[in-house]
């Protein structure tokens, strides 16, 4: 046991002293929090929109004036002609231009009808699609509102859309869960790869074995460290996303840190899996990146939707142990469910986890052939 | 024979699929002598030594080291010998102490046995400044005798060298050699793979190994003899190159 300690001790000691790891440990993962949660915003806040007013009446002015009160648009300059519009929109930063047509007031009175344009920034569809819905929104309760107020009240059918477990839909909520996930299998899985293999390319690992100490207690004395460091990780994380975003977790703090323990097992396992395939350092930085990270990012259901990719993604997802970690994490932190609603998961992760130590096992040349 | 066999071999074969690395090893090293152990590349040299290590089991044949069978009890083996490989051994973002104080906690001494023994060897070497320095700061060849410290610092009873001295300047290899026969001297046994053939004339014994196979086996001057040639070198010409 003493022969394990001292060992242990050494694989701190190599990981404090390597700034590098310790980027990798403690910087990316904040950096990648704050990233994900300030700049990759979903919600649309303050969008600067910009007015063509062709008809400057009462009933445009309290349209444009309803829109810049909502808090999700900004009033942007006046335009006075259409060739002022392409002009705006290049500016990137008005995010939409609102056009009403002439007599607008006049014609919407004595017709029932007038028209509003609304012409949106195309070059970045995820925020035009946004844009157009909100501002449609908007003019829609205006609808809503004149139909109200006027003699000829118009039945209508009016949806109430409330969000369940994020009602503001806060991004921060989808991205706290992913990041998590991402991260630990990114230090989990690479560290450790990087780790091992360095023992071997530098020769140590001959020597290591040649010593009393045991394979297993090679394995685990290089495993533990990162083990601990990845829960602090998760800790941290989640003390971010709850001090910066206000992000709660809104299920059991324990069974939470309980699923985190297990998919840093399974993740560190990977790791092994993946040193004892590889020779060298390159080697297993190469596997780990492209083989787990990259499919990982895009596969894992993180930023885009399991449902909506072509079927053959969505059965190589199936094989990727990020996919499911999310679905844990969101259940517990987003909609606090117990236990009972993600024990399927669970079991897919420990399964995962036997069979990588297995194939380990098989691969890992206790006698070094 | 008058002297006792710390490591005794007998039809040593080790194969892997098809190709025969070891082919019918027969040799016995004594206790306290530098056993050299000789040969081109792929003669199958450091098969032989993992197998006498207990890194790797052999196919057929016995092999006991300090007393103890390869096969059965490779663990036991572990504990009774040094061991110094090729490539540099030491963790370079460790500094001295700490690498003594792994390595020695590693054979199982406790702290205070390792802290006296760093002492007199830091003193021995002349190294008491560099103590709290990391090895990558290090020149070359202090690291090289540093190691080779390292690897008899539990005093096991057989202290393996594979290529040593590789690498390393004709000063520093002649220091090295001295601090081989001092070890000798102090009742450790030193089996040494080395393919400086002047090297093989320090040692007590050498057997030069071709194709799987050892073909001869004596001691340096004997060989000379024997070949009827001045130097070990020239033996190993003579047999070792079809």
């Amino acid at each position: 046991m003493k022969r394990f300690l001292g060992f242990v001790k050494k694989e701190f000691l190599h990981i404090f002293r390597d700034v590098r790891t310790m980027i990798i440990l403690f910087g990316i993962p904040a950096a990648q929090i704050l990233l994900f949660g300030f700049v990759v915003s979903t919600d649309l806040k303050n969008a600067q929109v910009a007015f063509l007013d062709l008809s400057r009446d009462e009933m445009t002015q309290k349209i444009s004036d309803k829109i810049c009160s909502s808090g999700f648009f900004r009033r942007g300059e006046t335009l006075l002609n259409f060739d002022d519009v392409d002009k705006a929109l290049r500016g990137n930063k008005i995010k939409a231009v609102i056009v009403f047509e002439k007599n607008f007031g006049r014609k919407l009175i004595s017709e029932g009808e007038a028209d509003i344009s609304i012409i949106a920034d195309g070059s970045e569809p995820n925020m035009a699609t946004l844009t157009t819905n909100y501002l449609t929104a908007i003019i829609a309760d205006f609808n809503r509102e004149l139909a109200g107020t006027s003699a000829a009240a118009t039945m209508l059918i009016q949806p109430e859309v409330r969000m369940f477990y994020n009602p503001s839909l806060k991004g921060q909520f989808m991205f706290v869960p992913g990041v998590i996930t991402l991260i630990m299998i990114l230090i989990c899985a690479l560290m450790t790869s990087i780790t091992i293999t360095r023992e071997k390319e530098f020769g140590t690992m001959e020597v290591l074995l040649v010593s009393p100490l045991k394979p297993i207690q090679i394995i685990l004395g290089k495993v533990i460290p990162y083990f601990m460091l990845s829960f602090v990780d998760v800790i941290m994380i989640l003390l971010l996303s709850w001090l910066v975003f206000g992000l709660p977790v809104k299920g059991s703090l324990i069974l939470l840190l309980a699923e985190s323990m297990l998919y840093i097992l399974m993740s560190l396992s990977i790791g092994i899996l993946i040193s004892t395939v590889s020779s060298n350092m390159q080697q297993a930085i190469l596997i780990s990146l492209v083989g787990m990270m990259l499919p990982s990012v895009l596969l894992s259901g993180f930023i885009f939707p399991i449902e909506n990719m072509p079927e053959v993604y969505g059965w190589i997802s199936a094989i990727l142990p990020p996919r499911y970690f999310i679905v844990i994490i969101k259940n517990i932190m987003i909609k606090g469910t117990g236990f009972l609603f993600v024990w399927k998961e669970t079991l897919i992760l420990m399964v995962f986890t036997a069979v990588a130590i297995g194939l380990s096992i098989k691969n890992f040349k206790i006698r070094l052939q | 024979m008058t002297k006792n066999a710390i490591i005794s071999v007998k039809n040593l074969v080790k194969k892997f699929g098809n190709f025969t690395a070891n082919d019918n090893l027969n040799f016995e090293v004594h206790e306290g002598e530098i056993f050299g152990f000789l040969g081109a590349n792929g003669a199958g040299k450091t098969t032989a030594v993992r197998i006498l290590s207990g890194l790797s089991a052999p196919t057929s044949g016995e092999v006991i080291v300090a007393g103890f069978n390869a096969r059965k009890q490779p663990e036991q083996i572990k504990k009774n010998i040094g061991y110094m490989c090729q490539k540099f051994s030491l963790y370079e973002d460790l500094t001295v102490k700490e690498n003594i104080m792994l390595y020695g906690g590693i054979y199982g001494m406790n702290k205070k046995l390792i802290r006296e023994r760093t002492d007199s060897l830091l003193k021995r070497l002349n190294f008491e400044e560099y103590g709290d320095r990391l090895i990558l700061d290090l020149p070359l060849g202090l690291k090289q005798k540093l190691a080779f410290s390292v690897a008899v610092l539990h005093q096991p009873k057989i202290v393996f060298l594979d290529e040593p001295t590789g690498g390393v300047d004709p000063v520093t290899r002649r220091q090295f050699w001295e601090m081989i026969y001092e070890t000798a001297a102090g009742g450790i046994t030193v089996f040494v793979t080395t393919h400086y053939m002047d090297e093989a004339e320090y040692c007590d014994r050498v057997s030069i190994m071709s194709e799987g196979k050892i073909v001869a086996l004596d001691t340096p001057a004997e060989l000379k003899k024997q070949y009827n040639v001045g130097s070990v070198e020239e033996v190993f010409i003579k047999i070792a190159r079809p």
